[in-house]
């Protein structure tokens, strides 16, 4: 039975909200403004939980890097059945600047030092939706990857992921340790239940700060500028098809 | 006041903290502890992603909500009162009442149908012995069963003291025959609170007159009227029952022969605010679907007219003040003191409230607002209730003027 998965979890702008620009154009407006754990990652989690009631796995570790507010992202993690948390703390420039390569260094040290032979996170984030984070996190580990999974078994100790690409589904071997990244038909996250939240206040989290791990958080990329898309221009209608064809032409499109 | 200085928090668990601080300022913190946030999350969840969808179907058919009140209770939603030696989770009653506002958003006759649980609890989880306890409310945590409080009848409703159930006791058990009316989740309860006269002599005080049993719904002689249709909260069950020398043993009598009055006025103290906040979330929503509809909707040449966002700014009050009230009150019984004065200034003022903000809702909604394709007459229908159940509005300015008249003659 493998011992430990390590599941990423990150705190996000909820999905539902409207998203605005700050007027200075450096980021968009977080505060006062409803966060919530990324939803690939609910998945990753769910499918965590999974494993661990079907007795595959024996620990599930939820993880997440920011300051003291993630502790809210990691503790509905708990409600939903991790068995304990680890906040690295990461806090003002060094929180602005925090991406897929510092998180995958963060995460890579963490499994080393957990011992963890699985890694589960959401395939991407809905902020930055850069997905890379699962991708480099393997990479730094040389562990293999089963990115955009739709289906993860584990067979002993390798792990069966179904992918989700372009052309269809792919189906791949991996031995263990692996990063496998979650996509939207992996699995439909649980509610934490009332008496689950109550009891995940029992649950640890392990504060650290990414010195501890050794990890250096210079950012190598710098953000100049944030815009929102263009504001969509009005349609035209046209009253038969030889307009439309002759409006498309004229528009330069045929 | 100024002069006092309290801090308020209960036992382990900070709940809920208004600090009062002395002398020349006084500071008044309300916010809601990580966990009561989270509770709030799931009910909202739940209320939006699985209640609303089905609302109106449920309003049509009217048929009882069994698979959201199934999912209601696995999410730990329902039952909270329930002391956790007996399987519950042992909520505040602000707590519960968070929980049922959100579900009420959703709509109050899933909400009502969940919350009579409750109040044909509370006479147990207050006065019941450790046996009945584990063996009555046991029952709820370990399935999804429900209870109702059975206590109004044809003739008597407000008027408590004027029940007719007879109960006489023979030997070890009492006989009990007469009617009950509209008894909330009466063709669904597993067991009944039931109040019953014991004592026939007229001339006897209310407080020694009446004893309250639990009694199982299938104890034979116990005949479950027809499902009611009413007016709102359709999915709800309301029916007439009938007891036809129903036998109860002495066993399930809750306290002792007599204590009976005071023990179903006595529930209504914990029971009323979560009432007053199920009809806050019905007005929430009313006010949610009728500024949503205005913002779309363009009346001459814009959008919301002022004579519109006036009604909109009115019922942004009423909602608001219903929450405090509600809030006021919840807090003041887990504090541990007698919230009788607030619990009914809430309540009265919630399901006035809840009236006048649906009614405002269809009225936004103009010509739509009529119709059945819109969700707001269904708000308006479901509200009514709310001035008659669990203490009428008369009854509960009754209750007002006396405690108020009576902190003036102290």
């Amino acid at each position: 039975m493998t011992a430990r998965v390590l599941v990423g979890v990150k705190r996000v702008i909820d999905y539902a909200v409207k998203i605005r620009v700050k007027p200075d154009n450096t980021g968009v407006v977080t505060d006062g403004v409803k966060h919530s754990m990324n939803p690939f990652c609910e998945i990753a989690v769910e499918e965590a939980v999974r494993l661990k009631e079907k007795k595959l796995v024996q620990e599930v570790v939820a993880v997440s890097c920011g300051p003291q507010q993630v502790q809210e992202t990691i503790r509905t993690a708990l409600a939903m059945g991790a068995d304990r948390g680890i906040h690295v703390e990461v806090s003002g420039k060094d929180y602005d600047s925090l991406g897929p390569l510092q998180v995958s260094k963060i995460l890579a040290a963490l499994a080393k030092k957990e011992e963890a032979s699985l890694i589960i996170l959401g395939k991407q984030a809905i902020d930055d939706d850069c997905n890379q984070t699962g991708q480099m996190t393997a990479a730094l580990l040389d562990w293999p990857q089963g990115t955009f999974a739709s289906e993860l078994v584990i067979e002993g100790d390798k792990v069966k992921v179904v992918r989700e690409i372009d052309g269809g589904l792919e189906t791949i071997k991996l031995n263990m340790p692996v990063v496998v990244t979650a996509d939207l038909r992996l699995n439909t996250p649980r509610y934490a239940t009332l008496p689950n939240i109550m009891k995940a206040k029992k649950k640890k989290i392990a504060n650290m700060k990414p010195g501890d791990l050794g990890v250096d958080m210079t950012s190598r990329v710098e953000v100049l500028r944030v815009d929102e898309p263009p504001q969509r221009q009005a349609g035209v209608k046209v009253e038969s098809v030889e307009d439309l064809v002759s409006k498309l032409k004229e528009a330069g499109r045929i | 006041f100024p002069e006092t200085c309290i801090t308020m928090f209960t036992r382990t668990r900070p709940i809920h903290s208004i600090h009062y601080h002395s002398k020349a300022q006084w500071q008044l913190k309300l916010y809601l502890t990580d966990q009561q946030k989270e509770f709030q999350e799931v009910a909202r969840k739940f209320s939006r992603e699985e209640i609303i969808p089905v609302a109106q179907d449920y309003d049509k058919s009217a048929e009882y909500p069994v698979p959201l009140i199934r999912r209601a209770w696995e999410l730990g939603l329902m039952n909270a009162h329930i002391p956790e030696d007996c399987g519950g989770l042992g909520l505040s009653i602000f707590d519960a009442c968070l929980i049922t506002e959100e579900l009420a958003y959703g709509c109050t006759g899933v909400q009502t149908a969940i919350e009579a649980n409750s109040l044909g609890q509370m006479p147990v989880i207050l006065c019941g012995n450790d046996a009945q306890k584990k063996k009555y409310l046991g029952r709820l945590t370990e399935e999804p069963l429900m209870c109702a409080y059975c206590v109004t009848e044809p003739g008597a409703g407000s008027d408590v003291a004027g029940i007719k159930t007879r109960a006489e006791k023979k030997g070890d058990e009492y006989i009990v025959n007469g009617q009950k009316m509209w008894i909330t989740n009466g063709g669904k309860a597993n067991w009944y609170f039931l109040l019953t006269r014991t004592n026939p002599d007229p001339k006897c005080p209310a407080s020694k007159a009446f004893t309250g049993f639990i009694v199982d719904a299938n104890t034979p002689g116990i005949q479950i009227g027809r499902k009611e249709m009413n007016m709102g909260q359709k999915c709800s069950d309301t029916r007439g029952i009938t007891f036809e020398d129903v036998r109860i043993p002495k066993e399930n009598v809750l306290i002792g022969e007599g204590a009976g009055f005071k023990i179903a006025m006595g529930a209504f103290d914990r029971t009323r605010p979560p009432v007053a906040a199920g009809a806050t979330g019905l007005a929430q929503r009313a006010l949610d679907e009728a500024t949503k509809y205005a913002l779309e909707r363009k009346t001459f040449g814009r959008v919301i007219h002022q004579a519109v966002s006036f009604i909109l700014a009115e019922m942004t009050m009423k909602v608001e003040l219903a929450r405090m009230a509600y809030q006021r009150a919840a807090w003041e019984v887990d504090q541990g003191r007698r919230n009788t004065y607030y619990a009914s200034i809430a309540k009265a003022f919630a399901g006035d409230i809840a009236n006048q903000v649906a009614s405002d809702a269809v009225q936004i909604f103009g010509g739509n607002g009529f119709n059945s394709e819109y969700p707001v007459e269904k708000l308006l229908r479901d509200a009514k209730i709310y001035q008659i159940y669990e203490g009428t509005a008369q009854i509960q300015r009754l209750i007002i003027a006396r405690e108020h008249l009576g902190k003036y003659q102290q």
